[in-house]
Parts: structure tokens; sequence; C-alpha cells
């Protein structure tokens, strides 16, 4: 596979690192009266969708970024790449 | 690339070589010699081992892998089911080689496999006589009683007489590479219509490889008496060859298969560099794998004949009928004097009129069409079909049914089977495509294809040469269009435009042993078999009768197999299904997947800034992760490692010792948010670390579960050193960057690695400040007041290098961590040593640093296993409520705070004498040792010279107010049972006075 | 008919044609008792164990396309009950049981060898982890042996002991582990399960589930609605599809692990190695070609199929412990989809929708668990109650913290 990085164009695939659900971006608050039960659907439940699919990739054979990559499950395709940071903040600012 | 010039087709065949032809593309005027079985024959430059050994006269080549039948070449090619061998000697042995694809050179050796005592006289042959129980899937039924003899009696004999060629048991001792090419257009196959493709593209300027599996590019060009233009088709083959390697955006990649179609447009290449060389040369590999990245790609791989399947349809001379003609006109080879042809379709007559036009003599063409046409060169029986054939290790003779119902016995030592042709949709179904059927073809054409492929000539469907060239050039024109550099149709090479329609034919009626899959022995008997017993899925039917498994996975039986299926359940073929086509192409060795990686190559090996200096201290090195560690440094006199490591330990623990920890990860984190972000990484509170003084930290996983544990020394407001485990190292760098880039973007924080930056040495012992003092410039005040227990600071040493003092310990002792730059890490340990040695300054390794470290009860890797918590360390205090950290609100969850929760605690054995084990388990004193009465388990162990006894650390259960008793150690794997004592973790200086001193 | 040596010869002799269907390709009914989804091992054996051990034979196994195409019949065969932690052992430990008797229960020779399995060492802290998890097998009555170096290289001479990168300190083998014929299991359990009553309905796939009141009460198909008093879904691979359409998230991730064999070759490989420090674990097949195996891709995925890296990363594993192995060709690699769960161990849990039951999450390891996993679920189902053996194995254990995680990886599925 190949992942086009938005800074470094396309990179082997064995260059990054899966993670998984790019939905572990948004990670509840701490404080809220429902944490226990929010924290456990954060880290536990998974879409797992068959089909397009958001999900995390750390690029570390090369600058580190993390990548929020939209790939379809059942075919590979990639449709969108974008860089993990620019996703969560513009997930702050929408919140 | 290879191009061989032509061969004067007056030149005289060898006489030595009773069925060597005249003519063909192989060097007439060399010879080669070579030995099969022992026996030593001739042949020449441009040969396959099958086709030197057929012009010798020799049809048998190998046995089947059941019933042990005698057989000789199917095929020409790589699709061969049959004849396999076992190439080379020594560790150099190739089992289940196929002779068809065996370049010929001199010297080569070639053995049968399968057989024994010899090919020709095969005891295993018995399982031909004992064939009518030996049916599909017979051994689900049987050899179920009595249970016990199933590994002692029936699979011992089944093992002994599966399995085709053996492994030499011995190291490859070959070389291998792997690298990555990038291109705008791969060609896969250099027939016609891959030739053409490859130039179209290649005058465009595209980047091109073409790749073949072939020695010599061509296809089925070489194989045929076609004309091009106005010339014989090789000719034009190798004048395309010749400009292609021209042109320098082309790359030709001869003796190269491409063995999958991955995804986004990576294609995996095997080239065999030296295969065809007796030994690959000094400096070469044997095949390298190549990952060709390709913009789009063009499928030109062609067709493959397929067979009919009649009685006894697999004695050796029984072959494709496209074989024999790639043996007489390319490679100037008969498997017999007089032949004949089966066919349904024109292209036998080819074979024919080939193999006449050689000489050969045709005993007739069997073809089942009433309407066939006639040839006044050879006899044509129409409407005939081939009722059986005889000759035991070899064709002697086949028996006709004419269209009249007569038989007629024709004495022929070799006969073509022309069932009509398969497109070699192989590659396109590596991403799931199914192919497609074709009425008019009765055959299945490519469907879906990968993203960036097409498909061009035979492979599509296009069987003339015209169709090929035709496709080649369109579907080249598409691609230059695609990739931005449009070209516009060059005129085609002339070339025969035969209308292709295929009339199925599958088997002939009524027959009984026909074999479809000719390498697993499957007949038309066991597919009817399988149908009566409800195997009717293609699936099923694959896996119950082995159709298909074998090492050509089913390039020639699958086909037949689908239609005898389709024909008992009433269905279409494409309404049976598809089988699934998975890479590789053809097999690849495993070496070649492995690339250079063997023995030591397996993963890099990291060193040290001191391994250099250790070695010449006579270390002894261990493995931790990527990393080598000094293990312990003998001195002379001691045996055994433990007198080195007691005096180690004892050495540092009343003097001085210097251990190499440049192995914990170094995460440099700076930034004006940079104590915040530690503060969400750790379960314990950063936010308050004054400047100048480090913290023991605990990094929990979001399930709250310890991660890893480590320092994090606050050097300045904005800057932090963190420090994690060895392996845990890249893991704990990746969190943090998860957090810092996906959960707190908006922090001003920034993190680097810099493990390979620092060279740290622990420094320890109560002499150690002494030490200290000796290398660190005067300016700097070491005094407990000024640089007490947990301190840092940025220091110089040796005169103004600068670097880094931590006072941290892991042993217990008063103890310093000390950093230079790496590159000084050599100089620095050497300097310590010199100036040290009145002090007994002593080096101690990763033995005496666990020794200590479990003496002072800290936790480490055995501990932090990946399923312990906080609480279960003893460190649940320091997970604080009153902030947000990872993993805080998941270590809340009442499972993981039980009372009767696994506890961190020390443990002595009762008998001072006694051993303790790391993995035994923890038994009540009195009561039954099993799983149910579990208590816990000794995650550590080591004999404390400090102590003279063995210590040991252990999660127990309500660990914490069990001080005192006593309980049983089982390790019944190990035979052990021990009395212990449950104590403190802590057992040397648990009040930690020594470390503060 | 029972099959035995002696029916195969009486049908040979008979030119085979008594034989008749292993199972029968039933229509569905629209009722039944119980209705699995899913003909794979786990779903088939438990309708075996349905109807032989709780006498429930009004059963229907549906499935989506031919029985056994999942992942018993694209695994690599290995079984063995070398567990380390007490949620999960006694039931391994059952599964290897229920192996040992498997030919005999279900008359269909499934060629269950038990020809061993060896984990190898590499370092102390490896040894001291494989002694742990050698002694809870003995403490939960199955068999384990530490072996030396010296006993290995007396079983295996031709692995790497001489050059290399992690040099083997001995290894942890369990001689009653093995491998069987994957896709007999399948074919053995429909057909036993068949001889008891049980429909097994082939091309029948689930579009959804009936829902009355808030409770379960049978599937839609694409062959029509059936009605059941309980269903059990057991569809691997599947599950968070599945699922979905009771409107469930799963703790799963599916993702592909590839397989590859190679060209048949005479007898090298006695049993199992696993090289955990490479990624690498390699069997023999009664045929000859060496079975073998290592990490998933990595990523999530449905699509059956992987990529070069693992192929490269599997096979510099081979020939970094095993080099003698160079030579042989990888004749054939597919992919499989695995429903890797947050703690690398299954669910066998009734769901909170009354009537519905979930079996999944078996990572790779589900092909040994078939047996047992067929025989837990058949208990849940037939009592309402977890089987002891399985009592951990609950969809809670997530929410009360009380994973079961071998490997000690925490929620990442894709590194279990």
């Amino acid at each position: 596979m190949l992942i086009d990085h938005p800074l470094l164009g396309p990179r082997d695939a064995s260059e990054f690192v899966y993670l998984g659900d790019a939905s572990l971006i948004d990670r509840p608050d701490w404080q809220a009266d429902d944490a226990a039960r929010a924290f456990h659907d954060y880290a536990y439940l998974r879409d797992n969708p068959a089909g397009p699919h958001r999900e995390l990739w750390f690029h570390e054979g090369g600058d580190r970024s993390w990548l929020v990559v939209t790939r379809d499950t059942t075919t590979h395709e990639i449709t969108d790449v974008r860089l993990a940071r620019d996703v969560a903040l513009e997930r702050r600012r929408s919140s | 690339m290879n191009t061989h010039s032509r061969i004067d087709p007056a030149s005289v065949p060898d006489p030595k070589q009773s069925n060597r032809l005249a003519g063909g593309r192989v060097d007439h005027s060399t010879v080669l010699t070579f030995s099969f079985d022992g026996k030593r024959y001739r042949g020449h430059p441009g040969d396959t081992l099958a086709s030197a050994l057929l012009a010798n006269g020799v049809r048998l080549m190998g046995r089947s892998f059941k019933y042990h039948r005698p057989r000789g070449p199917l095929t020409a090619g790589s699709e061969e089911p049959n004849a396999l061998v076992e190439l080379r000697t020594g560790a150099r042995r190739e089992p289940n080689t196929r002779a068809t694809t065996i370049e010929l050179y001199d010297g080569l050796t070639a053995r049968s496999q399968n057989a024994w005592p010899s090919l020709k006289l095969d005891a295993m042959a018995v399982n031909d006589r004992l064939s009518p129980f030996l049916t599909a899937g017979f051994y689900y039924k049987t050899f179920m009683w009595p249970a016990a003899f199933w590994e002692k009696l029936y699979e011992p004999v089944i093992r002994r007489a599966a399995g085709l060629g053996s492994l030499s048991g011995r190291p490859d001792p070959d070389d291998y590479d792997k690298g990555f090419r990038h291109c705008d257009l791969l060609v896969i196959g250099a027939g016609p219509a891959g030739l053409l493709a490859a130039l179209t593209a290649g005058r465009a300027g595209a980047d091109v490889i073409l790749a073949d599996e072939d020695f010599t590019p061509g296809g089925r060009l070489l194989s045929e008496r076609f004309v091009i233009d106005d010339g014989a088709a090789d000719g034009w083959a190798a004048r395309t060859v010749a400009e292609l390697a021209s042109l320098p955006n082309v790359r030709l990649m001869p003796r190269s298969t491409v063995i999958g179609a991955f995804d986004h447009g990576v294609y995996g290449v095997v080239e065999r560099v030296s295969d065809h060389l007796p030994e690959p040369l000094p400096g070469k590999p044997r095949q390298i794998l190549w990952r060709v990245t390709a913009k789009r790609a063009i499928l030109a791989a062609g067709a493959t004949e397929r067979p009919i399947a009649f009685d006894d349809n697999d004695r050796p001379g029984i072959m494709m009928a496209s074989a024999l003609r790639t043996y007489a006109n390319r490679y100037a080879a008969t498997p017999a004097g007089r032949v004949a042809v089966f066919t349904c379709n024109d292209d036998g007559h080819r074979t024919a009129a080939d193999l006449h036009a050689k000489g050969v003599r045709i005993a007739a063409v069997i073809d089942t069409r009433d309407d066939a046409p006639r040839s006044p060169d050879y006899e044509v029986l129409r409407g005939a079909q081939v009722a059986g054939t005889r000759g035991r290790l070899g064709l002697t003779f086949v028996t006709v049914r004419q269209a009249d119902g007569t038989e007629r016995v024709l004495e022929v030592g070799a006969l073509g089977m022309a069932g009509g042709w398969n497109p070699n949709v192989h590659l396109t179904c590596h991403q799931r495509g199914r192919p497609v059927w074709n009425d008019r073809l009765a055959a299945f054409v490519p469907g879906a294809l990968p993203p960036g492929m097409a498909v061009a000539g035979a492979a599509n469907g296009a069987l003339s040469t015209h169709g090929a060239l035709s496709q080649g050039a369109e579907t080249a024109i598409a691609a230059c269009a695609d990739l931005g550099r449009p070209t516009n149709a060059a005129p085609l090479p002339k070339a025969e435009d035969a209308p292709v329609t295929q009339t199925p034919f599958w088997h002939v009626t009524g027959c009984k042993r026909a074999w479809l899959d000719q390498q697993n022995d499957v007949t038309v008997k066991d597919v009817t078999l399988a149908h009566q017993e409800g195997f009717r899925a293609v699936e099923h039917l694959k896996r119950y009768t082995t159709l298909g498994m074998a090492t050509d996975q089913g390039k020639t039986s699958n086909m037949a197999g689908l239609a005898i299926m389709a024909e008992l359940t009433a269905k279409t073929i494409p309404g049976v299904g598809t089988t699934m086509f998975r890479p590789p192409y053809t097999p690849v060795p495993i070496a070649t997947f492995a690339g250079r990686i063997k023995g030591r190559a397996f993963h890099p090996t990291r060193l040290t800034p001191s391994h250099h200096w250790a070695k010449e201290r006579g270390a002894v090195f261990v493995e931790v992760g990527d990393w080598m560690r000094a293990q312990y440094f003998p001195r002379e006199g001691e045996t055994h490692w433990r007198q080195s490591v007691d005096r180690e330990v004892t050495a540092t623990r009343n003097g001085v010792g210097v251990c190499d920890c440049t192995t914990l990860g170094k995460i440099d984190v700076q930034g004006t948010d940079a104590a915040s972000f530690l503060n969400l990484v750790y379960a314990n509170g950063f936010a308050k670390l004054a400047v100048g003084r480090v913290r023991y930290g605990l990094m929990l996983r979001e399930d709250g579960i310890a991660m890893d544990d480590g320092t994090a020394a606050r050097m300045a407001d904005d800057h932090f050193v963190v420090t994690t485990t060895t392996a845990n190292a890249g893991r704990v760098f990746r969190h943090m960057e998860f957090v810092r880039q996906c959960l707190v973007p908006e922090m001003d924080v920034q993190l680097i690695s810099t493990t390979e930056a620092w060279a740290q040495y622990a420094v320890a012992g109560p002499n150690s400040r002494d030490l200290l003092r000796r290398v660190v410039d005067p300016d700097i005040d070491l005094s407990n007041d000024a640089f007490p227990f947990m301190a840092c600071a940025e220091v110089t040493v040796c005169g103004s290098l600068r670097a880094r003092l931590f006072r941290i310990s892991f042993s217990g002792e008063l103890a310093y961590e000390l950093a230079v730059p790496a590159r000084y890490g050599d100089a620095m340990m050497r300097r310590l040593m010199d100036v040290g040695a009145d002090l007994g300054v002593t080096p101690y390794g990763t033995e005496a640093l666990g020794v200590m470290r479990i003496e002072k009860g800290h936790a480490a890797g055995n501990e932090l296993n990946g399923t312990t918590t906080a609480a279960n360390l003893g460190l649940g205090r320091m997970v604080s409520k009153k902030k947000d950290a990872i993993g805080s609100v998941l270590s809340e969850r009442g499972g993981m705070n039980e009372p009767d929760d696994l506890r961190l605690i020390g443990l002595c054995p009762v008998d001072a004498d006694a051993r303790i084990t790391a993995g035994g388990h923890l038994m009540a004193r009195d009561g039954p040792v099993d799983a149910k009465h579990d208590q816990g388990y000794v995650t550590s162990a080591a004999l404390s010279p400090t102590l003279g006894h063995m210590v040991g650390l252990a999660f127990l259960k309500r660990g914490a107010d069990r001080m005192g008793e006593r309980m049983r150690l089982v390790s019944p794997l190990t035979d052990l049972t021990v009395e212990v004592e449950v104590c403190s973790p802590h057992f040397v200086d648990p009040e930690g006075g020594r470390q503060r001193a | 008919m029972r099959y035995s040596g002696f029916e195969v010869i009486k049908q040979a002799l008979r030119g085979h044609r008594g034989w008749g269907p292993a199972w029968r390709d039933a229509a569905p009914r629209s009722e039944y008792d119980m209705v699995i989804v899913g003909g794979g091992g786990h779903g088939l054996a438990t309708a075996h164990y349905l109807a032989s051990r709780y006498g429930i034979t009004n059963v229907a196994v549906i499935e989506k396309g031919w029985i056994g195409g999942g992942n018993v019949g694209r695994n690599t065969t290995i079984i063995r009950s070398n567990y380390l932690l007490d949620g999960n052992e006694p039931f391994y430990e059952m599964s290897l049981k229920l192996w040992e008797g498997l030919e005999q229960d279900i008359n269909y020779n499934a060629m269950v060898s038990q020809r061993g399995i060896v984990n190898l060492i590499h370092t102390d802290a490896q040894r001291d982890a494989f002694t742990r998890r050698g002694n809870a097998m003995i403490l939960n009555g199955a068999d384990a042996e530490l072996l030396d170096q010296g006993a290995i290289r007396r079983e295996y001479p031709w692995l790497n002991f001489d050059d290399a990168r992690f040099p083997i300190k001995g290894g942890l083998a369990q001689r009653r582990g093995g491998t069987v014929r994957h896709d007999a299991v399948a074919w053995g359990y429909a057909r036993a399960a068949d001889g008891r009553g049980v429909d097994i309905i082939q091309n029948c796939e689930v579009t959804g589930f009936v829902m009355d009141g808030g409770a379960c009460t049978g599937v839609e198909t694409s062959r029509g609605t059936i009605r059941a008093g309980k269903v059990g879904v057991a569809v691997a691979g599947n599950s968070g599809r599945v699922m979905a359409m009771a409107g469930m998230r799963l703790p799963i991730e599916s993702h592909v692990l590839q397989a590859f064999v190679t060209e048949g070759l005479k007898p090298i490989l006695p049993g199992v190695i696993t090289f955990g420090a490479g990624h690498f674990y390699v069997s023999q097949s009664d045929k000859g070609g060496l079975v073998f195996g290592g990490d998933i891709d990595g990523y999530n995925s449905y699509a059956q199929r992987g990529n070069l890296p693992v192929v490269e990363d599997v096979c510099e594993g081979g020939m970094a412990i095993m080099p003698m192995i160079g030579r042989a060709r990888l004749l054939r690699m597919w992919g499989g989809v695995m429903d890797m769960s947050m703690d690398g161990s299954p669910i066998i849990d009734r769901t909170h929708i009354d009537g519905l039951y979930f079996n999944g999450g078996w990572c790779y390891g589900g092909f040994k668990a078939t047996p047992a996993s067929g025989m837990a679920f058949a208990h849940l189902l037939a009592t309402g109650r977890p089987h002891d053996t399985a009592a951990a194995y609950r969809f809670d254990r997530f929410r009360t913290g009380r994973m079961i995680d071998e490997k000690g990886m925490g929620n990442q599925p894709n590194l279990h």
C-alpha cells in the first residue's frame, strides 16, 4: 500500500505504524458525569465498518506525523489523507 | 536481454540426440552436457532441461503425487504439473523444479523425485493398483480405529508417501536481494501484445518496465511459424526487443515473473538473476524480489492451452499440442518420431502442420468435429475421440474411437491435446476481481480489474496475433493518455487474424480414469464422487478432491473440473463458480521473500557507545531487544558467571560501579506546555516539579494498565528530559506523539527522541560522588545539600564538555546517571575507569543491574508485563485523582480494584539454600496444588550476594496483608517445590537512606 | 452411513455408488428452536453439540456461502492449549481434550495429529514468562515441558543455532499440541449434526434480525424469514457487520491475517515450531506443504488479502531461524478476516437483546478453539448459563475491568 502523506507525498505503508479508528482522537471529558461509560466506549467499542474507515497511521519511519487516513476496508482504496493534528484542531474548534 | 541470434536452420542436429530436430532457437554448434538420474546427456544453449531430455529420447521425468504414475512433461512452460525434478546437489538442491523452465547449463545435475528405488521401478506405484480404494477423500472415512493408531501408524505411512521432492536440510548458501522500482507503465509479458504495448509507450516517452518470465522475450512468437509483416514473427520480436533495449526510458526484465498485483499499483516481481548458471557469480544474488510501483500496468500474460480428459491421458508422451509445437519449433526437439494430435479446434492442426514440416511423422489428427478441416499432409479422423492409451513408462499406442463407432489403434510415441485456450487472468484476480465467462471462447476472461490495470492480447481473450498486437497498442495508447503523454496509433504490423471460436470439449464421454489434475491424481471419477457426496461448491470440490491444489495451482486442470461439475449439476460453468487465484503466479523460494535477511542480519544490531571498550574488557554480551548490552565482565579466575555478577554487585554496593544505561529511551520534551503535557501523560503529577529536580513517573495506557515507568527531569521551565525503559522506548515515544498531535494539538510542546544522542552511565555506590568529582568540572557543587537525591543539572565534565547529571538510583545506592554526547561515550567510560581505579571502580553489566534492582524491589519488564495496574505494583497512590491523566478513569474500574488483587511482594526462601524460580506459582502452605488454588506467581528471582540467599519478586493475592506468611512456591514444570516467606519487596535499605546519603 | 475402513473397501468394490451426501442440502423451514448464524467451524460445532449433548435437534445452521468457507477453511491448522491465564487455559484444555476424541465422536477422520508444538525461547525474560505459562498449563491439567537448548538441538537439528541474531536458549513444548485437517473439521461436524437432524442451509444470507417487543425471535434471510426461539451468531470475521444489524457496536476490529503454504516436500518437520521473536510459525501438512504464518498485516480489512511487507516479514523470520527452508517455494498466500478483540480473548455471551447470543472475537486463535467454542456456545444456548470454562468470556469484562489479556497489549487489537 501507498499512503499519500500530505507533506511528503506517496510513501510505502511499511514506513507507518497503524493504530486504529480515528475516533481515538475524540477522547472524552474525564470530569463528565458519565466519564466511566464514555471512556469505556471510547477505548473499547468500534464501528469496524466494511467500507470507508477513518483511521490513524503514524509515520514512524518518517516525519513522525500522525495521519488520519480514509481507506476502504473492502478494497484498501485510500481516498483522503490528512494530518491528525489538523483534524484534531478542527474538531476542537467545531465542538 | 538475451537475444540469441537466429541459428542457421540448416545446421545439422547432433546425431547423439535421438529426437533432436534441425533449426529452432537452440545453438546446435555448442554442446552442453548434463545429467539426469545419474545418466549423462547432451543438449544446447537455448534448451530447457525438458527439451533437452526429450531431444535425448527421455519422456519419463517424474511420478505423480498420489498414485506414483509415470509422467513426462505436459507443457513447455511454468504451468507444468508433471516434470518436476530436484535440481542441483548439496545445499543448493531445489526440489519440485519444473524441468520445462530450467535453462540448460553445462554440468547441470538433476534427479527425479517421489520415486523409490528408481523412476522406472517405483515401489509406491502399488498405490495405482489400490486406486479403487484411494478415491477422493477416502482418508476422511477411515483410519479412525483405534484412536491412538493415527499418530503411531496411519499418519507416518501417509506422510512418508506424501510430498514430492526433498529439501537438503542445510542452510541455503546463496544470497538474495530486494529492491524498489518505479515506472509509468509495467507491461507483464513479452509476447506480441506486451512487446507492442511496451514499444508504443516507450516511443511515447513513458517510463516502461517490460517483465517476462521467459529467458527470451517473444512469448508464443518463439513457438510458432507465424509471419508478421513480411518476415518470421520471431524476427519481428527480436527487432522489437532491440528497439526497446535502445530506449533509455524502457527497462527490459527477462527471467522476471510478476508474481502478484498488490494494493495501490505495487507489483511483486521475482527476477531470477542466476538460476541459469551453475551457481551465482561472486557478489551476485540468486534472485531479486522487486516491488515495482507502477502508475499503470498492462497484463499481457497470454493464455494456457487446456487438455482433454480421456482414459489414461497422463502417460509420458501425452502433452499439450502447443507444447509439442514449442518443443519442435523453438527447441528443435520432439518426444517421438511419430505423433498424433487430439483436438477439438483448428489450433491442434497447427501442431500437426508444424511437426510435419519438421519431419516428424503425423499418425493422425483426431478431431472431435465432424467438419474438421482436411490436410494433404496427414490423415484427419473427423468426429473421432481418443478411447484409451497404452505404454507403461511412455506412450506406445492410442486407441481411437472413430465417428462410425469402430476403434483404431495408432502406434505413436506422443499425443498432443488441443482443448482450446484459457486466458491467463490470474493477476486480474489478485485483488479479488472475478473473471467473467465468454461464450464465444468458452473460457473465463478478465472481469473487474485491479485499479490501473488493463489487459491485452490472449490474456484478454484476443487469441490471434493480430488481436494481440492491436490490443497491445490500444491499451498502451490509453495508458499513455492517462499518464499525460498522448500518442497516436502507429500502423499495426500485419499478422494472422484467424477468427477464434472455441467449442469446448472437456472430456471423452464415459471415461473413467481420466486425469484432470495430473500432479495430484484427480480424475473425472473423483469429481463425480465429490458431486455425489455433496461437495458441489467450487471450493468444496477443490478441497475435497485436491483438484487444483498442486504446485501448478490448477492452471491446466481447474477449468475441466468446473466443466464436469457444471454438467453434473446441470448448471452453466460460471454458475458453478470460479476458484480464487491467489499470489504468487508461480511459486517463489522463501529465501527470495526474505532477501538479504539471514543469520545475524535478521534484525539491526544496536551497540552502545561503550561497546568497544566493553569488548576490550572481555564483557559477555546479551541481546536486549535490538541492543547488545554487556551482561557481565568476567575477570581472570572466574569460572561461573555468578562469580562475576556477585563481585560486580558487591563492588558497587561497597564502592562504586559503572553501568552503561544508554539503551534507556530518552525523550526531550520542550515548550511552554511541557509540564502540562507530562501531567497528562503520567499518572502522577508533574505540573509542580521544580526546575533542577527529577521525579519518578508512572505512565498508564488508556485502559488503566501500567505501560512504562521512568523518570522525568526538569532542566528548565519549558524543558524536560524523560527516560523510558529500554524495551518500550519506541512505543512510549509513539504514544507521546499521539497524545501531542491527536489529543492536545493546542499545546505548545515538542518532542524529540534523543536515545542515540546521549551516552548515559549509571555511577552507583557509596564512592560514586567521589568518582564523579574527578570528572565533573570543579565549579559544580556535588555535595548532598547542593545536589541532593533526585536533583538534575546541566553540567560540564572533563573540562567544559557539556553533560547532564541526574541523581537517581536504580540500585538503591548513592547513585548518579551521567549523560554525555554519544560521541564522547567511549572516552567518558575510559575516563571513569582511569580516574576511579584507586576507588575500585567496577564496571557492571545487566545481570548485576538486575540483581540490584530486585534487591531494591524496583519493578522492571518482568513486572510491567502489560497486565499489571499501579495498585498491583504497590504504586496505587501515585495515580492522581485530581487531574486528567491518560488511563486514570479506566483504572478505577471495579475489577481492577478488588480486595484480593495481586500485589507486588518479596519472597525469601525459608531454607536459605533453597532456590526461588521466576515463573513459579504460589500456593498456600497446605492444601491442593492446582490452578483453582493459585495465589500468585514469581516474576523475578536472583541470588542476592548482599543477603546471601535467593530473593524473589512476586505478585500475590492480598499480598500487602500477608507479610511473614509462609507459602509454597511450586514449579511443576521444573520439578520444584520450595517453602517461602512473604516479605517486603525492598530487601536492601528499605528506608532509602543510602540513596539519599 | 457409518464411515469405516470396512465401508471404504465395501464401497470401492461396488464402484463407490453407495456413498450418499455428507450432509443434506436442506431448504430453510419457517421456524426452528434455534438458529445458528454462520456455517463455519464454530457454528457447525455448536449445532453438533446442541444435538448430541443437549438433545436439541430442531436447529438450523445458516450460511451465506458454502460451509467452512471462512476461517476454518483458511487457517494454519494448529491446535494447542498452551495458554497462561485462568480465563483461558481451562477452556483451551477442554478444547484439546475434545480434539483428542473428535474422530470417534463425529465418525469423521479430521486427522487430529498430536505431533507437538514448541515455542522457542531466546532470552531469560522469555524463559521466565514461559515457565510461568508452562506451570499454569500443568496446574490446569494440561501438559507442558521446558526444553533446554540441547533438547531443542536434538529434536530440530536444522534450526539456526550457530549464526542466529537471537540465539535459541530453549523452548516450551506441548507434546499434545499439533495440527488438524481444517476443512474436515467443518465437514465432519456438519455431517454429524446433519445426522441428528440439524438443517444445514448454504447460500442463505442473514439480512436482519426479527425483533419482537425488544427480543430477537428470528432472522431475515435472503431465503425468507426464519423464526427461532434463540438465535446464536458465530460469524468470525463478520461479527461487526452482522451485529450492527442488531444495532450493536462490538469491542472488535476486523483485520487481515495472511498465511502461506509451500509446494509439497518430503517430511522434514515433525511438529509445530513457533518463533515468537521473529513472528513466524510453521508446521508441515500430511501432504508435505510447509504451512506457515506470522503477524497480521495490522490494518482493518475485510478484503481477505494482504500485502507484501508482511509476506516478507514472515519469510525473513523463517529464514532467520530455519535457513534450510530457503529453497522451498511458497506456493500460495491467502488472507482471512480476523475478529481482533480488545484484549485478545473471545466473547461467548448473551447480548442485551433477549434471544440473541454471540460467539466471536477469536482473533487468530479460533481454529484450535472450535470444539470448545461449540460446546460452550451450545451450553449457553441450551441452558442460558455460561459454560464453566467460558465464564470469563463476557461482554461486560471491559466495563468491569476484568480483561483477559494474554499478551498484555491492552485495547489495541492489532497487537494481540
